[in-house]
């Protein structure tokens, strides 16, 4: 009998008693499936916030800030400013002008739906151009707000976020109410937790005079960011620096996704460490369940590598179920689920959804081997040494 | 008592598997001090809110400012005893990971605000007496290495000064303590008449205001005439207790409560599974065993006590080593760099542990204990 048909016979007599061992089994692949489905489950939060910071926003799209500034609610500019940037090399154009968009960004208090309290709202005015720097921008219930008019739209995540932000009602800022006149989507980009409105309205609401924060600009091409940038650098009248949108985002987001994901990974190891002792202990248990059975084989001239190899697929098969189970489990529960959370970057709030993704899946399953073959080698290692002679007097 | 042995000759029957279930709990009761931890880093603030205290902000957000001119119209309205205010200064010291908070604030009025923070007198006179002066807490003062007497420069992202510069220095002439372990103990704190002075855009205003109202038990009240008081100027206000106020920051970041608690069940389960599939393993293991003890006379009872006992005492041994290493672990401090100013483990959350640690050992035997429970002698003495 060659090596591989003793390993195949030896994993079917241990599959085939599983029933009889069902309880130990049920918890080790239980336990397996609770360290996947916390691991997949606080990451897919990270991946979730780290995708609504940082989708679509696609390479050609830039955002210039004051120099020094690291958020948008520390730069400024003047007009004369924002025209410059808009007109510098690099700056797509269409027939309305150049496509940039001078933007004010401030914050307002509204309450979440999910707990009640007041949450740092982002309220960005734009110019005209917006539409055409966002990739995707779409009215996707009611309508655009009108140019100049004291109306605002508000993006989908912001809408299912926070309570007052349907079509009909009104945000109240300062003396002001601004009616909601529509709902805007944007592939779920970060703006999507937005509210906007006419720049203008926002200056004379918040008595700016006539300045601004941040300029959104879309390029000619992706590669035309570099010219952009040393075209404004170099320009004596603007102490600026210009960022792609993607790089500003990511930055934006590093802090936060960070910290979730070294939450996540440090709370998955110190489970993943009890579900090891946890598998040891079942792996360990049928080992001496199977004394008998294994002395007899290795009586009969099994090898101890077969017995080793064995045991260890059979570990990694519980392991594997528990990962599946548990990614599965994680999968149903988390993904797609909508939340919103605070970015220290800028103080306001960026609505999101968890997302499992296939990455985190297999890093998940991952972790199930990882447990599955630490716990299995121990004891199948001692299987392997097991005195054939006194095992067999045991009985 | 006179069962420990019996019980203790148990657990050392199988050393190994003994050492995993009480590891594996161990495990389960660190991630559990971590999570109260970071749990109380979050929503600490709340506990620790000054009961007769609100906080005033202006009425669309935070971010916007407050006119310095209505300290003394707030301390006119009744039932006001005091109002101090603070303005965000978002400085950073070195590099924009070393977070902590400054304000400016009258020292005065400041102080007798917060008698929560601890300034030796003769550190409080030399504040007045400075004008570029400025107190630290203890945590960041340790954290910097600074000492009384050092000059440290900041960077504002936020106040530039006359000459374009949004370096600002200050001499450290006090360092205070926290009257409590909640106390958050790593602000910066300079004085308001140099901000003021120094500072080019927004001249006379800050950012928000703390009042201290005479009777807690009438704070709403209060708190609706401070509102009233501004209504349908240029800056509204909003007011409210400063838990509200601290509980509302925490809420912005999500609904920590429940992740915590989400996270810590699915670890319990995974747990418990695994300690009580062990503790049954090993009671099956000893059916025989038991049967003796039955027939030599052990009452039912008894037999179960030495059952629950026994699981008992493997999960408390894990929770306390887990809670005690946990506790090591999170006195080393703040594993964010500066995010979680108020991480330490509290107390009541230690004794929550051990309470859960015991609930674990009950919940792991109660099984196996059933199991002792409806063993039939003569078949227990069959089995053997």
């Amino acid at each position: 009998m060659n090596w591989l048909s003793q390993i195949a016979s030896i994993t079917r007599f241990g599959l085939m008693s599983i029933p009889q061992r069902l309880g130990a089994v049920a918890a080790t692949v239980i336990g397996i499936a609770g360290v996947v489905a916390v691991f997949v489950g606080v990451l897919s939060m990270a991946a979730g916030f780290r995708q609504a910071m940082t989708v679509s926003s696609s390479p050609d799209a830039a955002i210039v800030l004051r120099s020094g500034a690291e958020n948008e609610m520390v730069s400024g500019f003047s007009r004369e400013q924002t025209q410059i940037i808009a007109d510098s090399a690099g700056v797509a154009r269409n027939a309305q002008g150049p496509l940039s968009s001078a933007e004010l960004f401030v914050i307002i208090n509204l309450p979440k739906r999910s707990t009640g309290t007041d949450a740092n709202v982002p309220l960005r005015g734009v110019e005209a151009a917006a539409l055409r720097v966002r990739d995707n921008f779409k009215i996707s219930r009611g309508r655009m707000f009108d140019w100049g008019k004291d109306e605002v739209v508000v993006g989908a995540g912001a809408a299912r976020e926070f309570a007052g932000l349907d079509i009909g009602s009104s945000i109240k800022v300062g003396r002001y109410e601004w009616p909601v006149v529509g709902i805007f989507t944007a592939d779920g980009a970060i703006c999507e937790s937005e509210i906007w409105t006419d720049a203008k309205v926002l200056q004379a609401a918040y008595h700016r005079g006539d300045s601004f924060q941040s300029v959104r600009a879309r390029l000619t091409t992706p590669e035309a960011f570099q010219k952009f940038k040393d075209a404004l650098t170099s320009n004596p009248q603007l102490t600026v620096t210009a960022s792609r949108q993607s790089e500003y985002y990511a930055q934006q987001s590093e802090a936060m996704t960070r910290l979730i994901t070294s939450l996540g990974f440090s709370i998955a190891f110190l489970m993943a460490i009890g579900a090891v002792f946890g598998a040891l202990n079942t792996m360990y248990s049928t080992v001496a369940a199977r004394t008998r059975e294994i002395a007899t084989l290795r009586a009969l001239g099994f090898g101890g590598g077969a017995v080793v190899v064995s045991l260890m697929i059979e570990s990694l098969l519980l392991a594997l179920l528990g990962g599946v189970a548990g990614a599965s489990l994680a999968y149903f529960a988390f993904n797609g689920y909508h939340t919103s959370t605070m970015n220290f970057q800028s103080f306001s709030q960026v609505a999101f959804a968890f997302r499992v993704t296939p990455r985190l899946l297999l890093q998940g399953m991952g972790w199930a081997t990882a447990i599955g073959l630490i716990g299995g080698l121990l004891p199948a290692v001692r299987a392997a040494r097991l005195p054939i002679v006194a095992a067999l007097r045991e009985l | 008592m006179k069962y420990f042995h019996l019980i203790w000759s148990n657990l050392k029957r199988k050393k190994l598997r003994t050492l995993l279930t009480v590891l594996s709990v161990l495990v389960a009761f660190v991630l559990f001090g971590f999570l109260s931890s970071i749990k109380q880093a979050l929503t600490g603030g709340v506990q620790m809110a000054g009961m007769d205290r609100l906080v005033v902000r202006h009425k669309v957000s935070i971010m916007q400012l407050l006119p310095q001119s209505y300290k003394e119209r707030m301390e006119r309205i009744p039932g006001v005893v005091l109002a101090s205010h603070n303005t965000w200064f978002g400085g950073i010291y070195q590099d924009p990971k070393n977070f902590f908070m400054q304000s400016p604030v009258v020292p005065e009025a400041f102080l007798e605000m917060s008698p929560e923070f601890l300034l030796p007198p003769e550190q409080k006179k030399a504040w007045l007496q400075s004008r570029t002066g400025a107190i630290v807490g203890r945590k960041t003062a340790d954290r910097f290495h600074w000492k009384i007497g050092d000059k440290v420069p900041i960077q504002s992202s936020i106040w530039s000064q006359a000459n374009g510069s949004r370096a600002w220095e200050f001499d450290i002439v006090g360092i205070f303590d926290g009257k409590e372990k909640g106390t958050d103990t790593t602000p910066l704190f300079f004085r308001y008449d140099y901000f003021d002075e120094a500072r080019v855009n927004g001249k006379g205003m800050v950012g928000w205001y703390s009042i201290r109202v005479k009777d807690p038990a009438r704070a709403a009240e209060t708190a609706k005439l401070v509102d009233k008081e501004f209504e349908n100027s240029d800056a509204e206000t909003k007011t409210e207790p400063e838990g509200a106020f601290v509980q509302e920051w925490a809420n912005q970041i999500g609904n920590i409560e429940l992740m915590v608690v989400a996270i810590l069940g699915a670890v319990f389960f995974t747990i418990l599974l695994v300690a009580g599939n062990t503790m049954s393993q090993a009671v099956r293991e000893r059916t025989g065993e038991l049967g003796v003890l039955k027939a030599i006379g052990f009452t039912n009872a008894q037999v179960v006590a030495l059952v629950l006992v026994e699981s008992c005492l493997l999960s408390v041994l894990g929770g306390l080593l887990g809670l005690g290493l946990a506790w090591l672990l999170i006195s080393r401090g703040d594993p964010t760099g500066g995010m979680l100013p108020l991480f330490f483990f509290p107390w009541r959350d230690l004794l929550i542990g051990v309470g859960l640690s015991l609930a674990l050992g009950v919940a792991t035997g109660i099984f196996p204990s059933l199991q002792a429970l409806r063993l039939r002698v003569a078949d227990a003495l069959r089995r053997m």
